[in-house]
């Protein structure tokens, strides 16, 4: 049920976007309307979403500190793993946001007989999660061309070093493969693994479906249906200035793919793509070492009831007395005991 | 189940399958072993807990007030309002599965609902079905769940199989701590009245008498008048130790444990050997008589109130500064929440260690040292005379207890003393130390004896690696700086990595410090006579 919900959805997009063809007038509304709407949902719920998270507190400084601390200058501490500078916090974040530093160290534990557990280096999830992101972006900055007159430099850039391996024409990009192959990657470490079938949720399937659907459209209406791109740049570039016209003869493909994109787009604020902006907020990654150093403030912090030292000696008094440990009201109460 | 003893080989050989049954199914058998029993009455009563009541986990009816559901609800809502962390940790999870394995619960057990993503899961899915849109409109298929008392089981059941260790957090691509998600939960737990014997006893009695064993301020001075004894015994002087004593520059607090159980106090009397042999002008104190801080593993309220004593205590003695034994949570606490919840402490002094005259800027703040720190500075400056070959009869590895691992960060200062105290000194595998070091298995509260079999389980990674380098190195002692550490490994080395003892970095110290005046030393701290294999040398 989780694999087959999420499938139908997205077999429900693609049939949904048929309508462009039956009724030719509907495609100012898959050309224009819906890219407008799917654009701002994403916009507004993005905002709110991360708003959400900041308008909470953070009430304890709780970094996880993965390694030494800034205690004296003779020993070296980890200005990263454990960062006590805000410079150490960027790279942190860096290292995070870029490179994966946390799931790079994964291992798999694994038992070597009945006897020894042993934990190996398992670095694929790694390298499909940073080949699929990195793959995403540069996919992303590629499609600007659609968008600018004359086009963003780097996105030229960009496209003429993915279009190197020029394997058959029209230019195949090699991030279209690598996309392709680390989410499927995904997807069948996802079904094979019972561990990870286990703990999945069927918005975890929708999403792998949804950004392999969108990947596949987006080959196959360039290499195969040879999509008219002048028009859907003319689309692109009028949809952007706020000036929307549909070009007509765009295509089925195109609007498949496009469909695709905007209920990824619109869904992404309510989904677990939302780490994307989470990853900047969470607390264990971004706060710095300091906390017995410079003193971390909770907004909400607020009196509890506590046992006093006067409440504890009223309770102790004789004893403490009498094992001549000092107490502060011996007068009042065991002068006569005391010695 | 009966109370037979499962063999340590039946209990390697863990299951890792996952059950055809889907995880939303929230039923769990409390087995014997595996849980801890509830709060006693009195106890819950000392602390003025909601719904105080005698109930038993085994019980059908668990006598939940009648509007449970609201009050979680509530609390739930209340607490994403007050922690980033927590709505956080609940939005972002993709469930990726690096954290599966990392959780010595998990390997231990073998039960899915042990994986750290699968814990916060059981919490999320409540969540998604109040606070979210997509569970409110699809429901299961959303992986969202109606909250009802079997759900609270399962909490109970879970929460309390987390130590809190903080491990799966090192390699979340997110950072998700299941620390918080586990201390969250358990706050909501305790708002219907759901909390556990080892962890509000221990509390209560932090709260009435300063420390978790409830020992009254005269049995205190006995049993440090015993670690006195036992010093003279052993080196021929008599150290003095100071109680309650106002105007000294300094006041130690130590988890209680050092003071009340074996192999703990040998760790006691390494500190008042040191603290005598450099002159050190300190306190004990009664009321604030414990480190450790039960309240943290119960909720922030508690934490706050028993963590208040030790500034409360600084300020009436008219100390300088504070400086903190060998614990482990209790360093996560003065560490990351101490000056958040009770400073700042301006009546104290920035802490300068009066022997050496080093300013300890890292606690600026807090004005709180970790003892740690204040020997390798001692040792770094000279001013310790050390003879290693007193402890030659170990074969050395150190375990990094969690908290100073991965909430702190203190790695290289206990290596530092042990490398001059020790000449025997061997690491375990990197992926089981510093900041990937496995928990004992028995920490945040889950050290009572009825949870054994679940502390077996647990301690089973971490005892797998001292196995490991018994074997290669013939290591016999495991040094560490946590008390309850201390408390709990003998069983479980016992258990797992037979002939591997457990001792305090400050115990190994005492046995290699050379004190002035002192007779030749026959014994070890443990009383047991002194071996030595190499030529004494003098570090220094």
């Amino acid at each position: 049920m989780r694999i087959i919900w999420p499938l139908i959805a997205v077999i429900a997009v693609i049939l949904l976007a048929l309508i462009s063809v039956v009724v030719p007038s509907s495609q100012l509304i898959f050309g224009v309307i819906v890219p407008y709407l799917a654009i701002s949902i994403f916009i507004a719920g993005f905002i709110y979403r991360v708003i959400r998270w900041a308008s909470s507190p953070v009430p304890f400084n709780i970094p996880t500190t993965c390694g030494q601390e800034a205690s004296f200058d003779w020993i070296k501490s980890d200005k990263i793993e454990s960062p006590r500078s805000n410079w150490g916090i960027a790279c942190r974040m860096a290292l995070e946001i870029f490179f994966f530093r946390s799931l790079f160290r994964n291992n798999n534990m694994g038992q070597a007989d009945q006897q020894r557990l042993i934990y190996g280096g398992s670095r694929w999830l790694w390298l499909g999660g940073l080949a699929f992101h990195w793959s995403l972006l540069i996919i992303l900055i590629r499609h600007l061309r659609y968008f600018t007159e004359p086009v963003f430099p780097p996105s030229l850039w960009i496209s003429s070093i993915d279009g190197m391996l020029q394997l058959a024409l029209p230019a195949l990009f090699i991030s279209d493969f690598i996309i392709l192959a680390a989410v499927s990657y995904l997807l069948i470490r996802r079904l094979v693994s019972s561990r990870i079938r286990y703990i999945s949720l069927a918005s975890d399937y929708l999403a792998l479906f949804l950004i392999l659907a969108v990947g596949i459209s987006g080959i196959l209406m360039r290499s195969l249906f040879k999509v008219d791109l002048i028009a859907v740049k003319e689309l692109g570039i009028s949809v952007i200035t706020f000036r929307p016209a549909v070009p007509a003869g765009i295509g089925l493909p195109f609007y498949i793919h496009l469909l695709l994109v905007c209920t990824l787009i619109a869904y992404f604020p309510f989904s677990k793509m939302m780490h994307a902006g989470g990853i900047f907020l969470s607390p264990t990654r971004n706060s710095k070492n300091d906390s017995r150093r410079v003193r971390h403030i909770n907004p909400w912090n607020r009196p509890v009831r506590v046992h006093t030292y006067a409440e504890y000696e009223d309770e102790f008094r004789q004893p403490m007395i009498k094992a001549g440990i000092p107490v502060d009201l011996n007068n009042s109460a065991g002068s006569n005991d005391g010695r | 189940m009966a109370d037979k003893i499962i063999k340590p080989e039946e209990m390697a050989g863990v299951d890792y399958h996952t059950p055809h049954r889907d995880w939303t199914n929230p039923s769990v058998e409390f087995i014997k072993g595996s849980y801890c029993y509830a709060a006693p009455l009195k106890n819950q009563e000392i602390l003025q807990l909601p719904n105080p009541r005698q109930w038993n986990p085994q019980d059908l009816d668990w006598k939940l007030p009648p509007d449970y559901k609201r009050i979680i609800l509530n609390g739930m809502k209340d607490r994403l309002e007050k922690y980033r962390s927590l709505k956080l940790f609940l939005d972002i999870c993709v469930r990726c599965g690096a954290c599966a394995d990392k959780c010595h619960y998990y390997i231990g057990s073998g039960d899915p609902k042990n994986m750290p993503v699968m814990r916060a899961e059981l919490l999320r899915s409540v969540y998604r079905r109040y606070f979210t849109i997509g569970g409110r409109l699809w429901g299961k298929l959303a992986g969202a769940r109606e909250l009802d008392e079997q759900i609270i089981k399962e909490w109970y059941y879970y929460f309390y199989q987390c130590s809190e260790c903080r491990r799966c957090s090192v390699f979340c691509p997110y950072g998700i701590d299941t620390c918080e998600i586990t201390m969250l939960g358990r706050e909501l737990l305790n708002l219907v009245g759901c909390s556990t014997e080892w962890v509000v006893s221990p509390a209560s009695n932090c709260f009435r008498t300063g420390n978790h064993l409830g020992i009254p301020p005269h049995a205190m001075k006995q049993s440090l008048e015993s670690a006195q004894d036992d010093i003279k015994t052993i080196t021929g002087i008599e150290v003095e130790v100071p109680l309650n004593k106002k105007g000294a520059e300094i006041l130690f607090v130590a988890p209680s444990g050092d003071l009340f159980a074996s192999p703990a106090w040998f760790t006691l009397m390494g500190y008042l050997m040191l603290f005598h042999e450099i002159g050190l002008d300190y306190t004990f104190s009664t009321y604030a008589s414990e480190g450790g801080n039960f309240g943290l593993f119960h909720s922030a309220e508690v934490a706050k109130s028993l963590n208040a004593k030790i500034y409360a205590e600084a300020e009436r003695l008219k100390v300088k500064w504070i400086l903190g034994g060998e614990c482990g949570h209790m360093w996560r606490v003065v560490h990351q929440y101490m000056d958040t919840f009770n400073g700042p402490p301006s009546f104290l002094e920035e802490p300068a260690s009066p022997i050496t005259g080093t300013k300890f800027d890292n606690a600026r703040s807090t004005k709180m040292v970790h003892i740690c720190e204040f020997t390798a500075d001692l040792i770094y400056n000279g001013k310790l005379k050390l003879d290693p070959g007193r402890n030659d009869k170990w074969k050395v590895t150190y375990h990094d207890s969690c908290n100073p691992a991965r909430a702190m960060g203190l790695l290289e200062e206990p290596r530092y003393i042990i490398n001059h105290i020790c000449n025997h000194f061997y690491e375990m595998p990197e992926n089981t130390i510093r900041e990937r070091t496995f928990c004992c298995g028995s920490g945040a509260g889950l050290g009572s004896d009825e949870n054994m079999e679940m502390r077996l389980r647990g301690g089973y990674p971490r005892a797998n690696a001292v196995q490991y380098v018994k074997e290669k190195h013939g290591v016999n002692v495991l040094a560490c700086i946590c008390a309850i550490d201390k408390a709990t490994f003998p069983p479980l080395l016992e258990y797992w990595a037979p002939g591997v003892e457990t001792a305090g970095v400050h115990e190994l110290l005492g046995n290699a410090l050379i004190m002035q005046g002192e007779k030749p030393r026959e014994t070890d701290l443990r009383g047991e006579p002194l071996i030595t294999n190499t030529p004494s040398e003098s570090g220094g």
